[in-house]
């Protein structure tokens, strides 16, 4: 199967079947799952009325795209096309703003006749081709400061236009450009802080913005120390304080809950809030980091003393963000998330009725178009974002894991097949489609069974809907012919 | 490094697919929790409405029924294809635009509105519903729901009775576990006071559905299936036939009728006037508007919440707290010129009449100046070290006649009124700067003074008791339900009994003295039943007095106790006495004599004294 050191001309001996077949098994997965998460007895599967006999139509239009970029186009051109295109689609995604149709409270869709279709859909392939050109050229250079703001730019610029239609879902699947990035040499200690960010998020709101500045010191100083070999001096100097502020912090909050009369006692203790405890200890040990970095010349010190100031006033603007930024329907999907409202009939409701589906599949499933919870449409789009739900209730954990697992195998097979590659290109495009349909893979079903909040964005490849489907066939294809004309040429 | 890289990537993506299988496996395998949910899930419970009880007069006439209509359900998302819209429309009536607007409304809620099926129209008729029954087979999607609504065979109480409708979020928040939205519940009168009796328990069935949302077997063969109980019936102290009449003595006329059987304390009618007519009650949502914005608030049930000035008729209570406390015998004599002078030029009027009089003939003659020397002696009474104390004693004897505070009937919100105590004239006068002239008022009736005529009857059957009332109340005892004890207990004023009998004898006087003997209240005089009565001219801020009167009969053995109240009504021989003279006549014999008292009967139901309704 494996055609990595192939060497013939043929297609037969050239292209990648893995992926292929791979491609053409989880199509027709998702094809069966339409017609059961949409099952009518009244209706044919492959009635034009049907959802299931559109996908069909998708599917067959997407093999027909499939083979036209197989045989047709050439493979060269993508590389050439990189800037033209990217430009195009960023002007879609403008003009979507103010021409496009509203679809659930995002305006993100244009309306042609019977077809509708998202630009940012296809704002995925061009980045991926942008990036690609861009980053594959020889002069290239990611330490170069210069390249280094051309690539963020031309990964942001999208972002910022796709954040303003409202998709927050398409957006963040950018956000999953960084694993290329990292691969091509980007430090890790981005992804590092992007993780810190999002846990400093999470806490300052479900816990204090207290909580949160602490566990960032703890993890910075212990990263410091850990760095300069110092991790004893940490647990006997820093760990301790930790453990004391603590502590000092649950004894407040205690005396400032108020007594079931609702009284709160008046100390001196409640005037002393931990947090201006822990700042009046944050001032020395950041002088003290500042001029030991400096004086000894630990740049990282010092980086690590900006980052923690970054992220102490990240903090304090959290709550201005999460209350004045996001959109309601936003901040209750984070806040159900959380945990920090109970809310089963509301927005929590679409991820309990997802879980119940899901859960209740047992082992085996209950079975093709045995469906319960699908067919009384307690979950809400189904056939599209949570098309997941079909899958976990009819085919059970063996069905899951195994649609799981083949979303694995692809990206990995992409992978592969991208070290694989000798172009520059090839490998920098294989990576961004791996970061896509990983993206889309974790926060989908991450959705449906309660991982992640409700994010709107499809299961590529199985979620009813043309758009979608295309676009991720598009962005397949691309690279499997890439693949297979290094494989013909070599 | 590069290498290095590729594999921490690989690493890990394979984490996250685990992290998601483990989470997989959890739900799946681990948490049995929900397959239950989802075994709850193909369970249809289907609401089973209890008949509400029947709320019957104290002879058992059924003052509220039920009847039998049906809400049109539909299910949204079982239609899928076009149907008849305009036979549709037909039968039921309704515009093809309601049609469109309800059904944009679906498409643009069917997330939320999932396979729920929503009431269309409510409260159909059994014939319409007959004739879409025959076609149903061409609606899918359509069904109909019976459900019982009220019915009103009698026009008798309609604000006593209160309305149901259709419960609203916030009653569903208010009483939180006890109804769902489609329910219904009394909002006022007896069906919101006895909700809990009256509306039974609802039942529930429970169907199973296959995984084609069609209903397929009943759970557990209906073994876990609920049976609604229906409500309890209310036998209410209402007299059906004479709250009828009382209404339509009350028609185009402001104000009340209340009477009550002093032996017992059950009131036999209560009407308040402009009320709301049993027909618009049945169907209170399309009326609802409509009565709020009458300016005489029909919703308003003046008996137990407007809070009046007595006027005359409280000159009985003043009569008799001087009896009890020996300031006045009935041989007392007080003179009267026009009036009660006194300081240098105050004076509070009176009409022509002989003078001096003793304490029968003021009560007949309704003297004003009689009650001020009254008053006086009870507040100057020696025996007391002040007026202050005095007075304090004056409103303890006052409240033990019930005034000044709730009576605590079992009608939703009764008013208290007003008795004015010491302190409010301290405060508003300085403490000794107020003497009896300052506060003569209140001998007649008038200034601080506040009641609602449920006060007024009250009275009057604590007068006709000779000393005692039970507290007023609409509901009787009966199969499963229980009245409080405290309706059941006599309650006695400081008065002696035999002081009452002196006061009496004036109030007979005052009906039945004859015409030309000064007697205020020979309108009420019914030939063959001995009627007493006190009348009473309240003076308003605005506009023409109130007219009042009381009266309970026979004499020696009272059945009835009457207080009737019409504002701006003018001398309370003008309209009140009438009323309620004739309302004791009815309930005594069943009907109005002919001759005289026929006309009399005509006048006061064809008197206006705003426009109808």
């Amino acid at each position: 199967m494996i055609q990595g050191d192939n060497k013939g001309r043929g297609f037969v001996k050239t292209v990648d079947w893995s992926l292929i077949i791979t491609y053409l098994i989880l199509v027709f997965i998702g094809w069966l799952n339409v017609y059961s998460s949409s099952y009518d007895p009244d209706v044919s599967i492959l009635s034009w009325a049907s959802r299931s006999g559109k996908q069909l139509v998708w599917i067959l239009t997407g093999l027909g795209i499939g083979s036209l970029i197989l045989f047709v186009i050439p493979p060269r051109i993508y590389e050439g096309l990189a800037i033209p295109v990217y430009l195009l689609t960023l002007g879609a995604l403008i003009a979507v703003i103010f021409l496009g149709t509203e679809v659930n409270g995002s305006k993100s869709w244009f309306q042609l006749g019977p077809v509708s279709f998202q630009p940012a859909e296809i704002s995925k392939i061009s980045t991926s081709l942008m990036l690609s050109a861009f980053m594959s050229r020889y002069s290239y250079r990611m330490k170069n400061t210069k390249d280094f703001l051309l690539t963020v730019l031309i990964l942001v610029v999208p972002m910022l236009i796709i954040l303003l239609e409202n998709e927050t879902g398409s957006m963040l699947v950018y956000v999953g450009f960084i694993f290329m990035l990292y691969r091509e040499g980007l430090t890790g200690w981005l992804i590092f802080l992007i993780g810190m960010v999002i846990l400093m998020f999470i806490m300052t709101l479900t816990m204090s913005p207290f909580a949160s500045i602490l566990t960032a010191t703890i993890v910075m100083t212990l990263c410091n120390e850990i760095r300069a070999g110092k991790l004893k001096k940490w647990f006997l100097l820093y760990f301790p304080i930790a453990i004391a502020l603590i502590v000092y912090s649950s004894i407040w909050n205690k005396a400032a809950t108020p007594d079931p009369e609702g009284v709160i006692s008046d100390t001196l203790l409640l005037k002393i809030k931990p947090i201006y405890v822990l700042g009046t200890l944050l001032v020395p040990l950041g002088i003290a980091y500042l001029v030991k970095g400096f004086r000894e010349v630990r740049w990282f010190r010092v980086f690590s003393i900006g980052a923690l100031i970054a992220g102490v006033m990240m903090t304090f603007s959290v709550q201005f963000i999460f209350d004045s930024v996001l959109k309601d329907h936003q901040r209750k999907r984070i806040e159900v998330l959380l945990g920090m409202t109970e809310d089963p009939a509301g927005v929590g409701y679409n991820v309990r009725q997802s879980m119940i589906a899901i859960g209740s599949g047992g082992l085996f499933g209950k079975g093709f178009l045995q469906g319960t919870q699908t067919t009384y449409g307690f979950v809400p789009e189904q056939s599209t974002d949570f098309i997941f739900c079909t899958v976990g209730e009819e085919w059970g954990f063996l069905g899951s894991t195994a649609v799981v697992l083949l979303y694995a195998f692809l990206i990995w097979r992409i992978m592969k097949a991208a070290e694989g590659s000798r172009e520059n290109f090839t490998r920098i495009y294989g990576y961004c489609v791996a970061s896509c349909i990983f993206m889309h893979l974790i926060i989908n079903i991450g959705m449906t069974i309660g991982l992640m909040p409700v994010i709107g964005i499809p299961l590529p490849l199985l979620s009813y809907g043309g758009s979608s489907l295309w676009t991720f066939t598009t962005m397949l294809f691309i690279f499997i012919a890439l693949v297979r004309n290094e494989g013909r040429y070599f | 490094m590069k290498i290095e890289r590729q594999t921490r990537l690989v690493i890990g993506l394979c984490a996250f697919a685990l992290i998601l299988i483990i989470r997989l496996f959890y739900i799946q395998l681990v948490d049995r929790s929900y397959r239950d949910l989802s075994k709850a899930n193909a369970m249809v419970h289907v609401p089973i409405y209890p008949t509400r009880g029947l709320i019957k007069d104290r002879n058992g006439k059924i003052l509220v029924g039920n009847k039998v209509c049906y809400d049109i359900l539909v299910t949204p998302i079982e239609i899928k294809h076009q149907f008849d819209t305009t036979t549709f429309c037909n039968i039921f009536g309704v515009s093809r635009e309601f049609m469109r607007d309800k059904f944009k409304e679906y498409r643009m809620y069917r997330k939320r509105i999932g396979y729920q099926s929503l009431i269309l129209i409510k409260q159909v008729e059994p014939e319409t519903y007959m004739k879409f029954a025959e076609v149903a087979m061409n609606f899918p999607g359509f069904r109909g729901q019976a459900r019982t609504i009220r019915q009103y065979p009698y026009n008798a109480g309609g604000n006593l009775l209160g309305y149901v409708s259709e419960v609203d979020r916030d009653y569903i928040d208010k009483h939180p576990g006890e109804y769902r939205s489609g329910d219904y519940a009394g909002k006022t009168g007896i069906e919101a006071a006895r909700e809990e009796d009256l509306r039974g328990i609802k039942g529930d069935q429970i169907y199973l559905r296959n995984n084609r949302n069609q209903i397929e077997t009943r759970y557990m063969d209906g073994e876990m299936d609920v049976e609604a109980v229906p409500g309890h019936d209310i036998v209410t102290t209402i007299d059906a036939e004479l709250q009828n009449f009382g209404q339509q003595l009350m028609d185009g006329k402001v104000g009340s009728l209340v009477a009550i059987e002093p032996k017992t304390g059950e009131i036999l009618t209560l009407v308040s006037s402009p009320g709301i007519d049993v027909d618009q009650l049945a169907d209170i949502g399309k009326h609802y508007s409509e009565i709020v914005k009458n300016p005489y608030k029909p919703m308003f049930n003046r008996a137990v919440q407007a809070s009046y000035p007595p006027g005359s008729v409280f000159k009985l209570v003043n009569g008799l707290i001087g009896l009890q406390e020996g300031v006045l015998t009935p041989e007392t004599m007080y003179p009267c010129s026009m009036g009660y002078h006194y300081g240098s030029k105050n004076k509070l009027g009176c009409h022509a009449h002989k003078s001096p009089i003793n304490m029968e003939e003021s009560i007949m003659m309704s003297c004003n100046a009689y009650y001020c020397y009254v008053l006086r002696s009870i507040i100057e009474n020696k025996k007391y070290d002040s007026i202050e104390e005095a007075f304090n004693k004056w409103n303890e004897y006052v409240h033990s006649f019930g005034f000044g505070e709730k009576l605590g009937s079992d009608f939703p919100s009764e008013l208290g009124g007003n008795i004015p105590t010491a302190e409010l004239y301290n405060r508003r006068y300085g403490r000794n700067h107020w003497r009896a002239n300052t506060i003569i008022s209140l001998s007649i009736g008038q200034g601080e003074i506040g009641c609602t005529p449920l006060h007024l009857a009250n009275l009057c059957a604590t007068i006709a008791n000779r000393g005692y009332y039970y507290i007023p109340h609409i509901i009787k005892s009966s199969e499963g339900i229980e009245i409080d004890e405290k309706y059941t207990e006599k309650h006695y004023t400081m008065v002696d009994t035999t002081n009452f009998k002196k006061v009496i004898k004036g109030m007979w006087r005052a009906v039945n003295s004859g015409a030309g003997a000064g007697g205020t209240a020979w309108v009420a005089h019914i030939p063959g039943i001995d009627v007493c009565g006190k009348t009473g001219t309240a003076q308003v801020p605005r506009g023409k007095d109130n007219s009042v009167f009381i009266c309970f009969a026979p004499m020696d053995d009272p059945q009835i106790a009457v207080a009737a109240y019409v504002e701006h009504g003018g001398f309370g021989a003008t309209y009140a006495a009438p009323i309620a003279s004739l309302l004791v006549e009815k309930y005594l014999t069943g009907e109005i004599a002919p001759g005289a008292r026929a006309d009399l009967a005509h006048r006061m139901i064809t008197s206006k004294l705003i426009g109808t309704r």
